[in-house]
């Protein structure tokens, strides 16, 4: 039989296997369930406006801030009824994808 | 005498026009590591085969000062030759005229040679070296792409369409490599991308490399858009020849066959498989220990390794071959290696290619990553692709083939014609430790010694059920057989299955889940 490099193993639910792990499943993020008390920048962009302040009632579907990217206009909603805790970034900031820009309380 | 004048200005003018964009576009063109156009097309064809089209074709733009311009032939070069004496249908975009623009008259000399492939009944290979759309002809150059991407999809699965990316392809330029059957790539020299680095940066700040980016390696081992990598141009023609010995020159047809030839001692079958079903060992050595000549010709071989697909012959007859990995990711099916397979299974049927099917798989490939990228659909191909092909289908089960896995790759049940497996073939509903599991949950439960009672059924399993005997006892499977008969098996299935016919319901198309 050949001997092979770089073997690992790897779990899966038939039994436990030596094997190479692929380039893709080696940077798989592990999954992380939403947390409904931030709001995050889904696309990379510029905060255009902020609607709210700390401290205020929101109900859902409220606009909290502008986010300008893709050559839109994008309106951020609150995703439920709730106060906002703290808002982490100023009108003009330029910010990341995943980026924190509000939390909720 | 005045035929001899017309013959000089003859050469006169063709010898200004081969030159492309000149002598200093190509310089510039050489010291990217690129042949000229030109030099690529002979190359790749038979010598003194070629024989150019539209050598004088000029556009008639006038916005722009483009009246005040002059382009070779409009920077593409067409025409026909033949490679091993198949004759192709061959378009070369000339990078030296204003950087290979496509221009109205450029994609109309491109369609030309299409639908003179197609009415030919020809194979096309189409080398791409292009900044993109020449802008200063407008929707005219919008309107030239969509003619080709057009003639792509009419032309799909009738002539063998080979794409060559030796240059940047970018924007909507993509697309017509993106619907042909095979793309090449050479490395630091191919480029592909919908959206280049600098728009992405203005539009999201990310920051990238054209390489990294769209480079021949992304694309080869990331993207799956590309099917052969090669080092250099040298590199990437041969492999365009070797590929069109395999493959026939059009839908009516079979491949050309070649003399056959027993594989080599040095892989030797008997002494390649590990009899622990989760130890890994490299199947390619499984094929090529069944091929004709030990000669495989991988496809993708940098993409989803998880599957191995690609052509070898049997009985000098071109085979197509699928099979499941072991050395990576354990030959698990996911959404990556499910795309790549069925797509290769989906080519196999079009040309008339039988395909031989070596299974050894864990199963799907569990996570949130798979489910979320619809592991559910891109799986769903593999049952299809196998269930529509009306080729030759033809399975060894070398080892395991558990609950959907065994299923979707090629089993009786999709329509296989031979189904064989070997003694250490392990065929059930799912592995022997789960399967036991479940089964004696209550046994397991109330033992004193839950562990020993476990081991004891899993091993009672896998005596009764983790192996061929009890598909073979159904008639899902055909034959049990010694890893030396494959060989044998194989061939023998090939040729009485030369006039396989089937009648499927009328339709006019299915809807597979793309």
């Amino acid at each position: 039989m050949k001997q092979f490099e770089n073997l690992e193993s790897l779990r899966l639910g038939t039994g436990n296997y030596k094997t190479r792990l692929g380039k893709k499943f080696m940077k798989r993020q592990p999954y992380k369930p939403a947390d409904p008390d931030v709001v995050l920048s889904l696309i990379p962009g510029t905060i255009l406006d902020i609607l709210v302040k700390p401290g205020q009632v929101v109900s859902k579907g409220e606009s909290l801030m502008i986010l300008d990217a893709m050559k839109m206009q994008n309106l951020l909603k609150s995703s439920r009824d709730g106060k906002v805790k703290r808002i982490l970034v100023s009108k003009g900031d330029k910010v990341s994808k995943g980026c924190v820009l509000l939390e909720m309380e | 005498m005045a035929l001899n004048k017309k013959i000089r200005e003859l050469h006169e003018k063709r010898e200004k026009l081969l030159l492309g964009g000149g002598e200093q576009a190509i310089e510039k063109q050489k010291a990217l590591g690129k042949r000229t156009a030109r030099e690529r097309i002979m190359t790749l064809l038979d010598e003194d085969s070629f024989n150019e089209y539209d050598l004088f074709v000029e556009h008639d733009a006038r916005d722009f000062d483009m009246d005040k311009k002059t382009l070779p032939s409009d920077g593409v070069i067409i025409g026909s030759g033949t490679i091993y004496g198949a004759p192709v249908a061959v378009f070369a975009q000339d990078f030296t005229v204003a950087g290979g623009s496509l221009g109205l008259m450029h994609s109309r000399k491109i369609t030309k040679i299409m639908d003179h492939a197609l009415k030919m009944r020809m194979p096309l290979i189409g080398i791409n070296d292009s900044g993109g759309a020449r802008i200063q002809e407008g929707v005219n150059s919008l309107a030239g792409y969509g003619e080709i991407f057009f003639r792509n999809t009419i032309s799909s699965g009738v002539i063998p369409q080979i794409s060559v990316i030796l240059g940047p392809c970018a924007g909507g330029a993509v697309y017509s490599p993106a619907l042909t059957d095979f793309v090449f790539v050479v490395d630091n020299i191919s480029k592909m991308f919908i959206t280049g680095p600098e728009v992405i940066k203005t539009v999201l700040g990310e920051e990238i490399s054209m390489e990294d980016l769209g480079g021949a390696r992304i694309h080869s081992e990331i993207s799956g858009n590309a099917h052969f990598f090669a080092m250099s141009e040298d590199e990437c023609f041969e492999q365009i020849k070797r590929l069109i010995t395999f493959i026939p020159w059009n839908n009516g047809r079979k491949a050309r066959p070649f003399e056959p030839g027993e594989p080599s001692p040095e892989f030797n079958i008997e002494k390649i498989v590990p009899d622990d079903p989760t130890l890994p060992y490299d199947v390619r050595d499984v094929i090529r220990a069944i091929v004709d000549n030990s000669d495989f010709f991988e496809i993708m071989e940098h993409y989803a390794r998880n599957i191995v697909i690609g052509f070898g012959r049997m009985d000098g007859k071109t085979t197509g071959f699928v099979a499941n990995q072991p050395l990576e990711m354990a030959g698990v099916l996911d959404v990556d290696s499910s795309d790549k397979a069925a797509r290769f299974i989906r080519y196999c049927d079009a040309f008339n290619i039988p395909i031989i099917t070596l299974v050894d798989l864990p199963g799907y490939m569990p996570g949130v990553d798979q489910e979320h990228a619809g592991v559910i659909r891109h799986g769903a191909k593999v049952l299809y692709a196998y269930s529509e092909a009306t080729v030759p289908k033809i399975t060894v089960i070398l080892r395991k083939a558990y609950g959907g896995g065994y299923i979707a790759m090629a089993s009786r049940h999709l329509r296989a014609d031979f189904v064989f497996a070997w003694p250490a073939a392990e065929i059930a509903v799912m592995g022997p430790e789960g399967a036991a599991n479940i089964i004696f949950r209550k046994e397991i439960m109330s033992s004193d010694d839950p562990d020993g009672m476990r081991r004891q059924k899993v091993e009672e399993y896998k005596e009764k059920f983790a192996n061929p005997y009890v598909a073979a006892s159904r008639g899902y499977i055909d034959a049990v057989i010694e890893p030396s008969e494959t060989r044998k098996f194989l061939l023998h299935s090939i040729i009485v299955s030369e006039n396989k016919t089937i009648q499927m319901p009328d339709k006019k198309h299915g809807l597979p889940p793309f």
